[in-house]
């Protein structure tokens, strides 16, 4: 068991011919993915990687089954790309493109509650639940299947946390990217939510960084809904505020959104929180023996 | 990207909001005409820096007479202005503002930015305009008013007669205040901006809404969308080095300390910046060479962290994903022959041939400290920036 994606999902790729799509679609069939396809408009009919190429998602949808989509569409289009997924029926959508508009992302996300589509990003390495399905830019071979579920809004953090729970033989039910950006799809609490209902789950990374309020309210959330043992790793704690951190979420701004604020939240509720980032393996392995 | 109070003004003028008459100016002759095209008899001269705090700091000076404008204009032209929000930095004058001055019957605040935890636009007001929003936020919140709006219905009128009847205006006033807050959402949507903020918009003696003071950021990722709107960029408000890195794809921030980072991820340079605090150094910079790390973008790397005549040590944490710890670490070692590198560089690498690589560097000759986990690697760095 895992969570959102497993063995049977079938992923289409959107912007497929392009150069990092077909670098990173390559990696994921490698990985043992189910890659059925992909969508480029215009390309429709030739192939790419030895698999179809599609005009439209409900075209791909019809003719492969697909259920799950990974978007790598420039910025200025990713907003079209995410809403055509949705309206396609597809049911995990999982967009890589860093860049897009927060205004698009306001759009996306007040149509997205119109569909059953969960969407994963943007600016995020992806999912992967380890041997069965990669649909992502995350590499495959840090990974091992096992019983930690790993959440974060940074991509190499997500690797160094599943390098340290591989490294310690813990293995990872499935790991979320969520994204670095301020409005975006899936969030801590849902993430949460799922890993806490997963069998296969038996504890859970959270790594979160600075700006917004998502590790508070993942904090509250904690406190009230999850019983498995959860390790928290904040990044940023020494950002200045009013600068952005690489992450276009990653702001001090108004005095809220400080790392110490979400570290003292998520402490308070039982979160074992690390003070250096090379701990989280060691801490998950000495909660889950205890 | 932030625009100077000028160019905000312009914008929200064109979008029906009201405000004072002005002009700006780049000398002290272009100052004593828009002084004169103003007429009247009191003038302010406002430095053009992106901070606030400028009054206080003596960026703002009260005229009146022509003569005066021109002097305080002379004044502040060419000069640099810190506040207490620049940072301890000066902040270079080159333009100045020129506005009648008027009657204050009372100061509120106003702003629409995008609130995250909601995802949606938002309305912030206070009747308490002209202070601090952070210290009201934060003292009394009750005095805070909020409207979210719907994206797909966006701004109703309701909206700002909420928010103006709570403020006490008057009937004429919340007819004036529904518009100017209308216009303010069109621009705000049309323009792909993250914050448009009139602190304080006034009140004046006869009873007008003026905006006094105005801040408008634009959201960096939609510029493309708004060429008119990146020619408004004033490079010399922003800092040197982080203008450079944004040129070679690099995402830097200045951070004072004595030790340059070098990380690929913004998370992970986050947390190296953190760890090298934990070990009881100051990290000198946050720079993300992202997730395709070449040999280029490390050379280039290196020269803006070198750049900063404070760095005593350098601290590399490379995570090799998709990226292979051998080609970093030739790059790595390219770039140190290249750039000349004469202070101690500590590397950590980890990931995809992270043996190989550690090796590739220790054969190198060169000085460079290796380290396997980051928490050796920052103590190591913190020690030799000692």
């Amino acid at each position: 068991m895992s969570i959102l994606i497993g063995k049977d999902t079938r992923v289409i790729c959107q912007g497929f011919t392009g150069k990092q799509a077909t670098f990173h679609s390559r990696q994921c069939l490698d990985y043992g993915t189910q890659l059925v396809g992909g969508v480029t408009p215009g390309k429709g009919g030739s192939r790419h990687l030895d698999l179809p190429v599609f005009n439209t998602v409900r075209e791909a949808v019809a003719a492969t089954g697909a259920n799950a989509s990974m978007i790598y569409v420039p910025p200025p289009f990713a907003a079209d790309a995410i809403l055509e997924a949705a309206d396609a029926g597809i049911s995990v959508i999982v967009c890589i493109t860093e860049g897009i508009p927060v205004l698009h992302m306001l759009k996306v996300k007040a149509a997205l509650a119109s569909y059953d589509a969960v969407l994963i990003g943007p600016n995020c390495p992806g999912i992967i639940t380890p041997d069965e399905c990669k649909i992502g830019i995350m590499p495959g071979f840090i990974h091992r299947k096992g019983s930690i579920g790993i959440v974060s809004r940074s991509g190499t953090l997500t690797y160094e946390a599943v390098y340290q729970t591989t490294r310690v033989g813990l293995g990872q039910s499935t790991c979320v990217g969520i994204g670095g950006d301020p409005i975006k799809g899936l969030d801590f609490i849902d993430v949460l939510g799922m890993f806490e209902e997963d069998p296969d789950t038996a504890g859970i990374i959270m790594v979160g960084e600075i700006g917004g309020s998502a590790e508070e309210d993942a904090a509250e959330f904690i406190q009230a809904h999850v019983s498995k043992p959860v390790v928290g790793y904040i990044a940023g704690l020494t950002a200045p505020p009013g600068k952005r951190m690489g992450h276009a979420g990653a702001i001090i701004t108004g005095g809220k959104g400080t790392g110490a604020g979400k570290v003292e939240a998520m402490r308070r509720a039982g979160v074992e929180m690390v003070d250096s980032l090379s701990d989280m393996g060691r801490r998950m392995l000495e909660l889950l023996k205890n | 990207m932030n625009l100077h109070e000028y160019q905000s003004k312009r914008l929200l003028a064109d979008y029906g909001v009201p405000v004072p008459r002005g002009g700006v100016a780049f000398s002290p002759d272009e100052a004593r005409s828009c002084a004169l095209q103003i007429g009247g008899e009191r003038w302010a001269v406002k430095a053009q820096v992106h901070s606030g705090g400028r009054g206080k700091a003596g960026g703002v000076k009260l005229c009146s007479s022509e003569d005066e404008v021109a002097a305080a204009a002379h004044a502040l032209l060419g000069s640099e202005l810190v506040t207490s929000q620049s940072g301890g930095k000066g902040l270079p004058v080159h333009a100045v503002l020129v506005e009648e001055v008027r009657g204050i019957a009372r100061e509120i605040y106003l702003s629409v930015l995008v609130d995250r935890s909601s995802a949606t636009i938002m309305f912030l007001a206070s009747g308490e305009g002209g202070m601090d929003i952070e210290a009201v936020a934060a003292g009394s919140p009750e005095k805070i008013l909020s409207s979210r709006i719907h994206p797909a219905a966006g701004f109703q009128p309701y909206q700002g007669r909420d928010i103006g009847y709570a403020l006490g205006l008057d009937a004429a006033q919340i007819g004036t205040l529904v518009r100017l807050m209308a216009g303010m959402y069109r621009l705000f949507v049309e323009k792909d901006l993250s914050q448009i903020e009139i602190n304080p918009l006034i009140v004046t003696a006869e009873g007008e809404l003026l905006a006094l003071d105005a801040k408008i950021g634009i959201d960096d990722n939609a510029l493309f969308a708004h060429p008119e709107l990146a020619g408004l960029r004033d490079a010399s408000q922003e800092d040197a080095r982080e203008n450079a890195a944004r040129e070679h794809g690099l995402s830097y921030v200045t951070l004072g300390g004595n030790i340059g980072c070098m990380v690929n991820g913004a998370g992970l340079a986050m947390a190296t910046m953190d760890m090298v605090k934990l070990h009881g150094g100051e990290p000198a910079n946050f720079l993300d060479v992202g997730g395709g790390a070449t040999a280029e973008k490390v050379a280039e790397a290196f020269k803006l962290i070198l750049s900063d005549s404070g760095v005593r040590a350098v601290l590399v944490n490379i995570f090799g994903g998709i990226v292979r710890c051998d080609l970093i670490a030739e790059g790595l070692i390219a770039a140190v022959r290249e750039v000349r590198v004469a202070v101690p560089v500590v590397v950590r690498l980890e990931g995809t041939n992270a043996g190989e690589g550690r090796a590739l560097l220790e054969r190198s000759g060169l000085a460079i400290i290796a380290a396997d986990e980051l928490d050796e690697a920052a103590r190591k760095a913190v020690e030799a920036a000692a």
